[in-house]
Order: C-alpha cells, then sequence, then structure tokens
C-alpha cells in the first residue's frame, strides 16, 4: 500500500481484496460489547474539513476512535482558516503538533495532494472538489462484495449528477479495477464528455437499462447546482431518472438499491423505495466505519524501521 | 541454508492433544465451566482438537472460540507493513468461565500478553489458562503455560514451525536451523 490515500488511483486490485478484508475484522470489532481495539493507540488522526461534512467526518472519527487514536476536529468556521489562514500554513501547524494522519475534505480538487507536500504522515481524501471520494467507494465496495460476494461481472449503474460527483468518479474507477460493469445513467448535460474513456458504458434511458442490473446506485441531485441550468426542473428530474415504485418493478427482484447519502426523497428516490430491505442505505454506513478503520490501519500499522526483520 | 529436524510426527501430536485434554479436565474437575479459545492461526485448529478430545472423553461440548491477536500487537508501527488479520469468533460469553488459550508455540509470550488483553475486551473470565503444543523458551515476559505439548530447548535464532492437518495438510512440529545466522 501506498502512505496516501488520494484516488483510487492509489491502490491496486490486490490492495481492495486487502482492505475489504482487514475491513471484515472490523466489522467484527463493531460488534462486540467493547467496540474498541489498542491498534493506533497513541497516534494522532486530525479531521481537515474545508467543506461541511457531518456524516463522513463522524464516520472518521468513530473510525479512529475505535482504534484508539486521539482524534482532532478542525473545521474552517471559526478558526484560523476564517482568520485567512493558507492550507499550507494549516498544514504545517498540524505537522508541528505531530500529526500521524490528515483526513481533508475540501471543495478543491487536488487540495489532498497539495497536503501530501507539507505532511509527513498519511493524507486521506475524504472528498476534494468534483475530483474523488476513494473512502465512499471502498465502502460501496465493501457492502455489494458482502451481499453478492463477487465484483467479476457484477452489473452496476450509477444514475444522476455524474458530471460533478466525485463518488461516482472513485466508484467508477475501483468497480472497473475488480472486474464489475459500469454503466452510467443521466441526462447528457450530467454526463461526462470523457466518460467512454474511463472504462464504463453510458445510457441516457434509465429503463432500458434497470432491468439488467445487480446494482442499482443512484446518486443524490445537487440542488445547489440547478440555477446552472443542467436539467429544467427537479420535478423533470424526478420523473425522468428518479427511482420511483414502478420504476423498481423493472429491476430484477434481487437487484440492490445504494445511494451514498444525504438522500433526497421524492427526487432521486421514492421515499417508500428508499425503505425497502433492498435499498443498503444503513448497511453502507456501517460498514463505512469498518472500511476507514481498515485504511486508517493498514496506512497507519506499516511504515515502521524494522523492513525485513519479521517477514 | 536451512535444515529441518522432525520434533514431533502425527502420532505424538495426538497423544499430546489427549493428554493435555484429560489434565484440562482434571485440574478443573470436569469440564463444566471450561471454554476453549485458540489463537489464529493454528491455535485455534488445536482448541478444537481439544474440544473433540474432551467431548469424546468426558461427553461435554465446551464453547470454542477463535481470537486474532492483530489489534493487540506491541509493535502495530514498527514493521514496513501492517501486520495481517486473521478471523476472530467468540460467539459465547466468557464472563465467569474458565478459558483456557490455546497456541501453537510459546515463545516470547507477547502474543499471549496480546490475547489475554483481548480476551479482556470480550468479558470477564473467571480464570485464564494457557494450553501450548511446543514451549520453546526465550520469555520476554512473566508469562508460563499450565498444559504444555512438549518442553523445547531452543537457540534464538532457531525456528519452530508447526503444521497441521486442517491448515498445512500435515501434522508435525519442525526445528529449522539456519546455517548462515544474519545476527
Amino acid at each position: 500500500m501506498k502512505r496516501h490515500l488520494l484516488s483510487i488511483d492509489d491502490v491496486t486490485g490486490e490492495d481492495i481484496v486487502r482492505i475489504l478484508d482487514t475491513a471484515e475484522s472490523f466489522r467484527e470489532v463493531g460488534t462486540r460489547v467493547i467496540k474498541k481495539v489498542p491498534a493506533l493507540r497513541g497516534r494522532t488522526v486530525v479531521n481537515l474539513f474545508y467543506e461541511n461534512s457531518t456524516r463522513t467526518r463522524i464516520s472518521f472519527e468513530l473510525a479512529a476512535k475505535r482504534l484508539s487514536a486521539d482524534v482532532i476536529n478542525f473545521t474552517t468556521s471559526g478558526t484560523s482558516v476564517a482568520k485567512g489562514e493558507s492550507l499550507k500554513d494549516t498544514a504545517l501547524t498540524l505537522q508541528a503538533m505531530g500529526a500521524d494522519a490528515v483526513v481533508i475534505r475540501h471543495s478543491s480538487s487536488g487540495a489532498p495532494q497539495a497536503l501530501t507536500r507539507w505532511i509527513h504522515g498519511s493524507v486521506l481524501n475524504a472528498g476534494d472538489g468534483t475530483h474523488e471520494h476513494p473512502t465512499q467507494a471502498l465502502l460501496d465496495l465493501y457492502t455489494i462484495r458482502e451481499k453478492l460476494g463477487r465484483f467479476e461481472g457484477v452489473r452496476v449503474a450509477i444514475v444522476g449528477d455524474v458530471l460533478h460527483s466525485r463518488v461516482a468518479r472513485s466508484l467508477s474507477f475501483a468497480l472497473a479495477k475488480v472486474g464489475a460493469e459500469v454503466t452510467l445513467v443521466g441526462p447528457p448535460t450530467l454526463i461526462p464528455p470523457d466518460a467512454p474513456r474511463w472504462g464504463v458504458n453510458v445510457s441516457y434511458d434509465i429503463d432500458a437499462v434497470l432491468p439488467k442490473l445487480d446494482v442499482c446506485y443512484l446518486l443524490r441531485v445537487q440542488r445547489e447546482r440547478q440555477r446552472q441550468q443542467y436539467f429544467p426542473t427537479v420535478r423533470e428530474y424526478a420523473q425522468l431518472f428518479g427511482l420511483t415504485r414502478e420504476r423498481v418493478g423493472l429491476l430484477p427482484d434481487d437487484a440492490l438499491i445504494m445511494h451514498p447519502g444525504p438522500m433526497n426523497r421524492g427526487v432521486e428516490i421514492d421515499s417508500d423505495v428508499a425503505d425497502l430491505p433492498r435499498a443498503l442505505m444503513e448497511e453502507q454506513v456501517t460498514n463505512g466505519i469498518a472500511v476507514r478503520m481498515s485504511l486508517l490501519y493498514l496506512l497507519l500499522g506499516g511504515g515502521g524501521e524494522e523492513a525485513s526483520a519479521d517477514a | 541454508m536451512t535444515t529441518a529436524s522432525r520434533l514431533l510426527d502425527a502420532d505424538e501430536i495426538k497423544r499430546v492433544v489427549t493428554r493435555i485434554a484429560h489434565e484440562i479436565l482434571e485440574r478443573n474437575k470436569g469440564a463444566g465451566n471450561v471454554a476453549l479459545v485458540g489463537i489464529a492461526a493454528r491455535g485455534d485448529d488445536l482448541a478444537r482438537r481439544l474440544a473433540a478430545e474432551i467431548a469424546r472423553i468426558e461427553g461435554v461440548r465446551v464453547p470454542v472460540g477463535v481470537l486474532d491477536i492483530t489489534f493487540y500487537r506491541d509493535d502495530i508501527g514498527l514493521r514496513a507493513e501492517a501486520p495481517e488479520v486473521h478471523e476472530t469468533r467468540v460467539d459465547f460469553d466468557i464472563t465467569g468461565k474458565v478459558v483456557v488459550l490455546v497456541d501453537d508455540v510459546l515463545f516470547s509470550g507477547r502474543t499471549i500478553r496480546a490475547a489475554m488483553d483481548a480476551l479482556m475486551d470480550f468479558g470477564r473470565p473467571a480464570a485464564i489458562r494457557l494450553a501450548v503444543l511446543v514451549d520453546r523458551g526465550h520469555r520476554e515476559l512473566p508469562i508460563r503455560a499450565d498444559f504444555v505439548g512438549k518442553n523445547v530447548p531452543t537457540r534464538q535464532d532457531e525456528d519452530v514451525r508447526v503444521t497441521l492437518l486442517e491448515t498445512d495438510g500435515e501434522d508435525a512440529v519442525f526445528v529449522d536451523e539456519h546455517q548462515e545466522t544474519h545476527r
């Protein structure tokens, strides 16, 4: 494994299997009365969040705490960042405080990459701009493997605003790496022009795709982008691409429904569809903690001096 | 170059397991409150064999768990790669039980220290005992085994290697002697 996790490009197919296998052991830890192991005792993990994301931050915080690491949450409002401190100076400060890992969420693509210049420890990308969100992709892979037991030939549609979605990018790359078949579905304005080069299929017709799926993965409609006229109205989007009660009937009976959260009920997914047993949003959240524990453990648990002493 | 000499063969391992099963029953005056927890890998195979012997001798099925101690190791971050993780499954309550930890080789004692810490996170056992197939000496912590298959004086730079049918396809214990030592 590399020292940082900035994008899915940083992990091999072999690494992915190791990350998911290790996460299985952390799932077991999560079922105990004492959900904590001393693996990273004395290490410091900093959550550096320049964008609000309560879910991802809490997930990383819980993951680090269950590994017995010390956690510092560095959010941007009311801090030195609000006073105008640059990313570099914030990074140098965290470095001087002895951070062993920095988990960063930033609205600019490439901010985690920049951070690696100043941080000696590991940098984990928790979402940067419209670039990548690799830990979300890995927890989604864990959830798919847990339910289907394989990746090879698994047919996944990623539906919605692919253009602005770092989740869609990371998930597409990760699924391609493990041998799944990905189809991106959405209005032409929201499918990136370079998508064919990702090794995925593209469709603008959700009804044609649904009957052939093992997993239907819905992206959040980012209403804040609505001003930019990527689609006429939210209502029209819901009619054309929302996973409605009727459309669920087109899916094979055992096909899974996933969503990275937070959901817009009634837009990309009907409320009662979101509550179906095969909609796995809660499993995704639970698995997210285990997968992030696995990543922190694998990134921070190595890198020592005794490189070859005990093979 | 490495030369391997066979310390125990399949029949000897079988007799050792039978004897330790008897000793556990004798020490505890029966199987009543006993649970076996094997340390992965191979300690869990031995724990299942001991449980089968106890069932044959006493007609009682004692609970068997498997413990992976990786997250409790004291050398995480000292190695180049994070240690590989195995399965942990203790699906019974250990509180109030006499838990016999089972491992293949007792060496520095650090694994057993980690196993005791891990076990304490699952509950409060009445007592923890230790059963090992081979005790090869060179302890670095004040730990000793209650049930020992065979005591083997070794040099620090030798390797004691246990292979078991379930994991390796053969029951045997070897001592590997390295001709060229790098220390």
